[in-house]
């Protein structure tokens, strides 16, 4: 027999003459504790990213392509990666081409195994969207696409993530519930709660582990 | 490196307890063990500095963990059938050389040369970065800390914080000796000197392995928490992915992982969450530009069927593997991790490696305990750690040819003598009569008491019974009480 089956089986005889424990999740628990005025969400978002080492800078859908661009100007930036077929990806290139004296715009247009090397060696930062946040843990939720694949999140140093307001939530229940992930998960989904970091030498807390070493946020107030 | 170098080699030929009077005299592992335990305790206790939401939080997480397992089979089936749809290939093995088989048989097709692993015990069970070694493929770790540990031939001491028997000044000493970069015991910079390593190694390599957190079954999604970043790393960037996980990770409903990771993560490390909460459904799809090409699911069994078993000690497998049990454990703060000489250490350590490598081989495990109750009060999802402690120290001197037999190894601690000794302190303390008789005997006879009796007389003065019994003392008492009104 399979060892799915020898295990199965030896589960299911310990399990006989036993009925099932009844589901009965509190959502209570995982939401009221965890519920915030609107005009708290930012701050409270605000203050747990900020305590481990994001920057967020407030702006506007009018006007963060320039923001970014100062961003990446100041941090002396070679280039930057975008998702050239997204709305925002297409705001930068536009951005850009009015100021041409800005760092390079690079493009994840093709598959990885196309460009590896440069993504790992020559990929000093990059911008994605998110599909919004949670304001009870700091969290960013990003679901990579086709046009923004999993890697732009990881592998540069630099994480430039745009975040609309409109579009924090108060806790990760809420999030599940309304936008129906029960019904069917992306390949892959994710929270990002700051810079990647690591306290395995003697609790000691450092930041730029093996993904992002700065994570800056963009909140758009009127988005 | 060659396969070799890559092999842990330390030596466990001592019994427990001379590992563990070793280890109470080492200094310096006494003293980074209790700083770091102090402060991973001070950490959980601000995170849930509400005691009301902690404890309801508590039932719930027992709760989902209980209604997990209550419907096991199913679940696992379901989760399967889901992972399938998904495109994720599941493979079932009962035993570690099984799973071991499944991930040199993929690596085999692959014809991979470079494994990189992001955290994962169940593959400490496996020794899987031995395993793979001895047929030519190095595995290497890439979690700070297991990294540090494998570079220095060692295991994890702790769960969730391996290298945490090493102070910054030997993670120095090791990164000079074995990498010759220059010395420096900043941590800052050896984080960096870490991350340059491994981060071509996940640009090399052919196969990455994780462990799984919660594998939940109404998804089929995979989800893993982690704070560095190479749990993702490992999960995107080669071409293959192999997740290894036990079959008790598994969850119902994606709901059920809110409070789970909530009490996950504030338990283990006092986060309101980390850094990445990554949930893996699927490999690449057509159009998607990265990603795994192939995504595996080893479920691995290795005794957990065994604790399953028995409804009392199911309950082991509500675990969660955050490590706050040993993080307040007074017996885990003062021998550290490598003391117990098996993958799990401390008070889940005890209780989850007998049904692993049979209690014959660790029957010193369920007596290093007190018994202070400090690892079932703070478990976040409420196994009586304590309880199945006391519990697994009597199937270790259950008489030999005890049925049921509920445990490999079992009985392994049975003497005649002492239970010859037991029966006859049954029988004194069940007959008035015979009671007396040795009260009387022992007072009288009290010149006549050793002053070396076993192991109690190392660390003790031995016991001297009192010139008078208290229920002698108490009847004079009374008589005298009475005699006054």
């Amino acid at each position: 027999m399979s060892a799915k089956q020898n295990i199965l089986n030896k589960l299911r005889k310990s399990l006989t003459g036993t009925t099932p424990v009844p589901d009965n999740f509190d959502e209570v628990l995982v939401t009221e504790p965890w519920t915030y005025a609107p005009e708290q969400r930012i701050p409270q978002l605000r203050k747990l990213m900020e305590a481990v080492h994001t920057e967020i800078h407030l702006s506007t859908e009018q006007d963060w392509p320039a923001l970014l661009a100062q961003l990446v100007t100041d941090r002396q930036l070679p280039s930057l990666l975008i998702a050239p077929t997204t709305p925002h990806g297409q705001k930068v290139t536009d951005h850009w081409a009015q100021n041409p004296a800005l760092p390079a715009l690079k493009a994840y247009d093709r598959p990885v195994e196309e460009w590896k090397t440069e993504l790992f060696n020559d990929t000093p930062a990059s911008l994605t969207t998110t599909l919004g946040a949670i304001a009870a843990t700091g969290s960013l939720i990003m679901w990579p696409t086709p046009e923004e694949p999993r890697l732009m999140s990881l592998v540069p140093p630099v994480h430039f993530a745009l975040l609309k307001a409109s579009e924090i939530r108060d806790n990760f229940y809420q999030v599940q519930r309304e936008m129906n992930w029960a019904a069917g998960m992306p390949t892959n989904a994710l929270l990002v709660s700051g810079p990647s970091k690591t306290a395995d030498i003697e609790q000691i807390l450092a930041y730029g582990a093996h993904g992002p070493k700065d994570l800056i946020v963009l909140i758009l107030e009127d988005a | 490196m060659n396969a070799s170098t890559l092999i842990p080699t330390v030596t466990v030929e001592e019994d427990f307890r001379e590992r563990a009077h070793e280890a109470l005299g080492d200094v310096q592992l006494r003293n980074n063990f209790r700083s770091a335990m102090d402060s991973l305790m001070t950490k959980r206790a601000v995170a849930f500095s509400d005691a009301h939401e902690r404890e309801h939080l508590r039932a719930l997480g027992n709760a989902i963990r209980a209604r997990a397992l209550s419907k096991l089979p199913d679940l696992l089936e379901r989760l399967e059938a889901n992972l399938t749809r998904n495109g994720v290939q599941v493979h079932w093995a009962e035993t570690v050389d099984e799973a071991n088989e499944i991930v040199i048989s993929i690596a085999r097709r692959r014809a991979a040369k470079q494994v990189i692993k992001g955290k994962s015990m169940v593959s400490e069970e496996m020794e899987m970065n031995h395993v793979l070694g001895a047929q030519g493929i190095e595995c290497l770790e890439s979690d700070m800390g297991e990294y540090i540990v494998q570079l220095d031939n060692e295991k994890p001491s702790h769960i969730i914080m391996p290298a945490i028997h090493k102070n910054a000044g030997q993670v120095a000493d090791l990164f000079h000796e074995k990498l010759g970069v220059e010395y420096t015991k900043d941590v800052d910079q050896l984080i960096q000197i870490g991350r340059r390593v491994l981060r071509q190694k996940f640009f090399e390599a052919d196969i990455g392995v994780s462990g799984v957190n919660f594998a939940v079954a109404e998804t089929g999604t995979l989800l893993l928490v982690e704070n560095e970043g190479n749990g993702r790393m490992s999960t995107t960037v080669p071409p293959v992915h192999i997740a290894v996980t036990g079959i008790e990770k598994v969850v119902e409903n994606l709901r059920d992982v809110v409070p789970l990771v909530s009490l996950l993560t504030r338990s283990a490390l006092g986060q309101p969450i980390t850094t990445y909460v990554n949930m893996i459904s699927g490999p690449r799809k057509p159009g998607e530009l990265d990603g795994p090409e192939e995504v595996h699911l080893v479920l691995l069994d290795n005794g957990r069927s065994q604790a399953f078993a028995d409804s009392e000690l199911r309950q082991t497998l509500n675990c969660i593997r955050c490590g706050a049990c040993m993080n307040h454990c007074p017996v885990y703060t003062r021998i550290g991790g490598h003391a117990y000489g098996e993958v799990y250490p401390g008070p889940i350590g005890a209780i989850i490696t007998p049904h692993m490598v049979g209690l014959a081989k660790v029957p010193d495990h369920p007596s290093a305990s007190s018994l202070c109750g400090a690892c079932g009060e703070v478990c976040p999802v409420k196994i009586p750690i304590p309880a199945l402690l006391r519990r697994l120290r009597e199937e270790n001197v259950k008489a030999p040819g005890t049925s049921p037999r509920i445990m490999r190894g079992q009985g392994s601690k049975y003497s005649r003598k002492e239970r010859l000794i037991w029966n006859m302190w049954a029988k004194l303390n069940s007959s008035p009569a015979l009671y007396r008789v040795f009260l009387k005997a022992a007072t009288r006879l009290r010149g006549l008491t050793p002053n070396n009796v076993g192991p109690w007389t190392q660390n003790h003065s031995a016991p001297k019974p009192a010139a008078r019994s208290l229920h002698d003392m108490a009847r004079e008492h009374l008589a005298k009480k009475s005699g006054d009104q």
